[in-house]
């Protein structure tokens, strides 16, 4: 085939608009999002005092962490979406979360005698996190990935951790609202990883299903 | 940003706004500055034979992405990026390893030149292997010249289908050469 014909070809295929990369996106979180929420909904739930929990900063924080997160990832990877990524200036907002976190982990060992530090750090619950943030992630991780093959991401490995990183904190926000372990030091120990592990799968993901 | 990025943006714009004439120039002018670079990658790598291979695979690689252009932004970068990453890739598959430099791409565009632009190989190969009417959409069209009315005729069917035979035509070509040697 000559490339005129082909160019003929490519010039007359003008279907179908296809959605920006961020329409995609958001589209991918919103049902992404959904199908996670109907799993925690069905397998375990808002804790029973979830409405008094509001009022405790602890409770409060481990939203504030695992959403800033899941907002300054799902940012990355709509960068990443497109080719020629400049991200700099987008990686550093990966930080708010963390940064959060390590305060409130500061406040949580000035306030909290040494004592009892290990026990909250161990808490009631870890397994559950650690097998629940995973999976509440796997359907917005799927997601994410569907609408980033659409887009064109030249470097694949990024964009799958970036969407990684959200797919985790987003899960993790979900998860939080049923855990009842509040203390900074469990959310590091258990959350950190679980949604490290989310992130890792995008790693390994991302080279083998956004090549294009 | 120079003259002949700002021609392509405003071809690009006229192309998505629906002006088929304009998006045709496009892809002819981006083609022949893609064969320069590709026979110079080629050269240093002594693989001639594969280079319009590699233009076309880019080609259907930019089309397939256009929508991942801002039209506000600069459409240099964003051309630049596909053809690094199309261009690598192919290479890669073919086993070889280069750095691209494509910092002049707007200026690779040698006027009169018009060396042989066929496909060896692979899209001819890839073409056998495309469904039925996906392929005699393709046919119509890309060899015969046909306009999608007309191949809606001749093949008694709506144009509709016609589009879509053509743009799963175009997607499964991109997924057979993506598979190719790889």
């Amino acid at each position: 085939m000559r490339t005129d014909d082909l160019i003929r070809a490519l010039a007359h295929d003008r279907a179908a608009r296809f959605p920006t990369p961020g329409e995609a996106l958001a589209l991918a979180l919103v049902l992404g999002f959904a199908a996670a929420g109907a799993l925690f909904l069905g397998l375990l739930g808002p804790r029973a005092d979830f409405l008094p929990a509001l009022q405790s900063g602890c409770f409060l924080l481990k939203f504030a962490v695992t959403l800033s997160l899941a907002a300054s990832a799902a940012a990355l990877a709509l960068r990443f979406a497109y080719p020629a990524a400049h991200s700099r200036s987008l990686a550093t907002a990966l930080w708010i979360g963390p940064v959060l976190l390590g305060l409130g982990v500061l406040f949580e060992l000035a306030t909290v005698p040494s004592a009892d530090w290990m026990a909250r750090l161990v808490g009631k619950n870890a397994p559950v996190c650690l097998a629940s943030i995973p999976t509440f992630a796997a359907p917005i991780l799927l997601a994410l990935f569907l609408a980033l093959r659409r887009g064109a991401p030249t470097r694949p490995r990024l964009a799958g951790v970036a969407a990684g990183l959200a797919a985790g904190g987003l899960g993790a926000a979900l998860y939080a609202a049923h855990c009842t372990d509040d203390s900074p030091l469990f959310v590091l120990a258990w959350y950190g990883p679980a949604i490290a592990l989310v992130a890792g799968a995008g790693a390994w993901l991302g080279p083998r299903f956004l090549r294009w | 940003m120079n003259e002949r990025e700002e021609e392509w943006a405003a071809l690009m714009r006229a192309a998505n706004s629906g002006d088929t004439a304009a998006y045709e120039a496009l892809l002819r002018q981006l083609a022949t500055a893609l064969r320069a670079i590709a026979r110079a990658a080629a050269a240093r790598t002594g693989g001639a034979a594969e280079t319009e291979d590699v233009v076309q695979e880019t080609l259907i690689a930019i089309h397939l992405k256009r929508h991942t252009w801002i039209e506000s932004e600069p459409i240099g970068p964003w051309i630049r990026a596909i053809v690094r990453h199309k261009l690598i890739d192919a290479l890669r598959r073919r086993g070889r390893h280069i750095h691209v430099p494509l910092d002049g791409l707007e200026d690779k565009l040698p006027a009169e030149e018009e060396g042989p632009s066929f496909s060896r190989r692979d899209l001819a190969r890839h073409l056998d292997r495309l469904p039925r009417r996906q392929r005699d959409v393709l046919q119509a069209i890309a060899l015969d010249g046909h306009s999608i009315r007309e191949t809606a005729g001749r093949l008694a069917i709506s144009e509709g289908a016609v589009r879509v035979a053509l743009h799963r035509a175009v997607t499964t070509l991109a997924a057979l050469m993506q598979r190719a040697l790889s």
